[in-house]
């Protein structure tokens, strides 16, 4: 057994059991690990059409089988169950060192069941594993869970993972925080936490994972480590500047969403720029486990010192929300962090909500005192808080932009996909990001194919980002190549110096399996079709695959990118076309049995 | 003819923030610029002509805005 450490640990917080039980290992090779296995697992355990907050939910928190092993960024980890959000299938993805932790504890997955009758939290210390009473942390903002919880395990070197209120509080865009500022962000994996009273896992490990080949791998990781040392962003531009670069070519291009997307250039971008940030509110620079790259940063602002900006937050809380103050963005985000909140589907909440104050849906009287004014500093750090604790309002944006919208009667206000938020990019000038946005396997999201590579960074090649030709095929391969990277336990950024065949080699090195560049990418496809399968199960269809009326109906307005529309109806044709489907976007019988996918016999009344 | 550039990252590095290139003969080229600039066409990763995607033999036109980036990525 290489790379996986053959272990599942399973916890049902109802009976308050505890088991151990090995990892089916023909699942593990066939989805890869992390994202693909645990799917694998959670689609045969339970019925997609669940409530997602119901007690039949499961949580999994799941290594791969990179993660602990010396690979570059082999440190993180993913949280997948059914989204309370969008209702698709949820995979968040983390870094930091939770997850290295939990491999090193000898365990590949952690899949908790049911619900506990009051507030508790897991220890695991290799294999010692007890359910411990967290009543004295229940209403914790997530760093005072995670000093408490040092302090009371009296081990310096445990590792914390928790929600904060907004997860206790079932907000649908509530976070897993790992290691203080790292955080399983998207889909509301907090929530389904929440769900089960579960406030924290800690996680102590001293093992280290087989690796079947030492020797290939040691040269396979240098050659690697190479690539990354030596490519431009990976090498030069993340460790420099972070994420946050990205707001001026982003802005330049006239692709930066401002105002929920009624503009799509900021004139003010240079104040919330990486250069800005560097120089102005940088204390240190920061990486997760086994990370060469280092992109995390740290900044401060007045007494608020936190993990981050990341580029995504410093646009949502900036520029969608029309504010150019990088020390509101920092705040904000620092409370995203404490409250334990998708800084994505928090600041874009509060940008449809300052529409809807703008169109005269919400009252001044509605506000309390801060008026959801575009342009607002002020706003976005009190309304992130009142978010987070549902005071007010705050409890109506805390189920993220479209359930709000939909409230006051105009959802297509909400500028999501599958009723998750989308990104700082607007599609509307980056039409292969459109298609990749629609067909997200878990709504609105840039990593599930991070086509700004080729269409604005030139990585591998520069593609015209206005042009359709050819954008299906490129969307299809990032879906797939991305769902093995996450499936790995590697993080997404090695990809602008890395290819599939460097993580073959990183995995055969790794599990002593034969894979191909081409194998590796079928692995990823085969993942993604099972995700579909979820969410076709649980209800969605077609109709989901789209984008917001504004994105497909309305030119932008200004800037480089005017007058363009995403031209989505053209590409998603060819899309289903290139994965083998019907024109529904259904997968066709034949491209499942070619991928060995086995349809689960009529099991919840689905016809493939 | 007048020519705005625009230098992103470590290309301000002793170089600033932006310029204003004035005086500049009809058919200079972003090549041209970097020349003169002391930008290595290696270190150039992107380079926009008023938010489109630009050329490095691209004829450059009165009041063009030129953006040069080095290698830079995030998500
Ligand atoms: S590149 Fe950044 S996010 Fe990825 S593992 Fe390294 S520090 Fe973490």
């Amino acid at each position: 057994m290489f790379g996986f450490t053959g272990k599942v640990l399973r916890i049902n917080l109802k009976e308050k059991s505890i088991k151990t039980e090995p990892l089916n290992m023909d699942l593990a090779k066939k989805y890869v690990g992390g994202r693909g296995l645990a799917e694998k697992y959670l689609m045969d355990e339970i019925d997609p059409k669940i409530d997602a907050l119901s007690s039949e939910n499961k949580l999994i928190f799941v290594t791969g089988p990179l993660s602990g092993t010396p690979t570059p960024t082999g440190g993180r980890y993913m949280v997948v169950t059914k989204s309370p959000l969008t209702d698709t299938v949820a995979c968040s993805n983390s870094g930091g060192r939770w997850g290295a932790e939990l491999k090193m504890a000898g365990y590949d997955m952690i899949i908790i069941e049911e619900k506990s009758d009051k507030p508790v939290y897991i220890n695991i210390n290799n294999d010692e594993v007890t359910i411990r009473d967290a009543s004295h942390l229940w209403g914790m903002v997530t760093s005072e869970v995670t000093e408490a919880l040092i302090k009371e395990i009296g081990d310096e070197k445990v590792k914390v993972a928790n929600i904060g209120p907004g997860g206790e509080n079932l907000s649908r865009m509530a976070a897993i925080m790992n290691d203080i500022d790292r955080a399983a962000g998207r889909s509301g994996v907090g929530a389904v936490m929440g769900s089960k009273n579960l406030k924290a896992i800690t996680v102590r490990g001293t093992g280290k994972p087989a690796v079947a080949n030492p020797e290939k791998l040691k040269e396979v990781v240098a050659n690697c480590n190479k690539k990354i040392r030596e490519n431009g962003v990976t090498g030069q531009g993340l460790p420099t500047y972070g994420t946050a670069v990205l707001v001026n070519i982003i802005n330049e291009n006239g692709v930066f969403p401002v105002n929920n997307f009624q503009s799509s250039h900021f004139a003010k971008a240079e104040d919330l720029s990486g250069e800005t940030l560097a120089e102005k509110y940088l204390i240190k620079r920061v990486g997760c486990y086994g990370c060469p790259i280092a992109c995390g940063r740290h900044c401060k602002v007045d007494d608020l010192e936190s993990g981050g900006p990341e580029y995504e937050t410093i646009w949502g809380f900036g520029a969608d929300c029309g504010v150019s103050d990088m020390g509101a963005v920092i705040k904000a985000n620092y409370w995203c962090n404490e409250l334990g909140l998708d800084t994505i589907s928090a600041s874009a909440t509060i940008a449809a909500a300052m529409e809807l104050y703008q169109k005269g849906y919400i009252k001044e009287e509605d506000t309390d005192g801060v008026p959801l004014e575009f342009g607002n500093a002020d706003a976005v750090i009190q309304w992130t808080k009142r978010m987070g604790k549902r005071e007010g309002l705050g409890d109506k944006l805390a189920d993220g932009s479209y359930r709000l919208c939909e409230m006051y009667g105009v959802p297509e206000l909400s500028m999501s996909v599958k009723k998750q938020e989308i990104p700082a990019y607007d599609p509307r000038g980056i039409q292969g990001q459109g298609l990749a946005y629609a067909t997200s396997n878990r709504g609105g999201c840039h990593v599930r194919a991070y086509l700004i590579s080729p269409e604005i960074l030139a990585l591998p090649e520069k593609l015209d980002r206005f042009s359709l030709e050819g954008k299906p095929q490129w969307v299809k391969v990032f879906q797939d190549l991305t769902a093995v990277i996450d499936s790995s336990g590697l993080c997404l950024f090695t990809s602008f110096a890395m290819g599939a065949q460097d993580y073959a080699d990183m995995y055969n090195a790794v599990c002593g399996t034969d894979h191909t560049a081409q194998s590796i990418l079928e692995a990823g496809e085969r993942i993604w079709n099972i995700e579909k399968l979820f969410n076709l199960e649980s209800g969605l269809s077609i109709t989901d695959d789209t984008l917001p009326k504004r994105l497909l109906e309305e030119p932008i307005v200004d800037g480089p990118s005017k007058d363009n529309v995403a031209r989505l109806g053209e590409l998603l044709p060819n899309y289903f076309v290139a994965r083998g489907w019907d024109e529904n976007g259904v997968p066709t019988e034949e491209r499942l049995e070619k991928l060995g996918i086995i349809v689960p016999p009529v099991k919840h009344k689905m016809k493939y | 003819m007048n020519i705005r550039v625009r230098l992103f990252a470590t290309l301000r590095e002793g170089r600033g923030k932006e310029l204003m290139l004035e005086a500049l003969n009809e058919g200079v080229t972003p090549k041209d610029i970097i020349n003169r600039l002391g930008i290595l066409e290696e270190e150039v990763a992107i380079l926009l002509i008023n938010g489109r995607d630009g050329e490095m033999s691209t004829v450059l036109k009165v009041n063009d805005v030129v953006s040069i980036f080095p290698p830079v990525g995030g998500g």
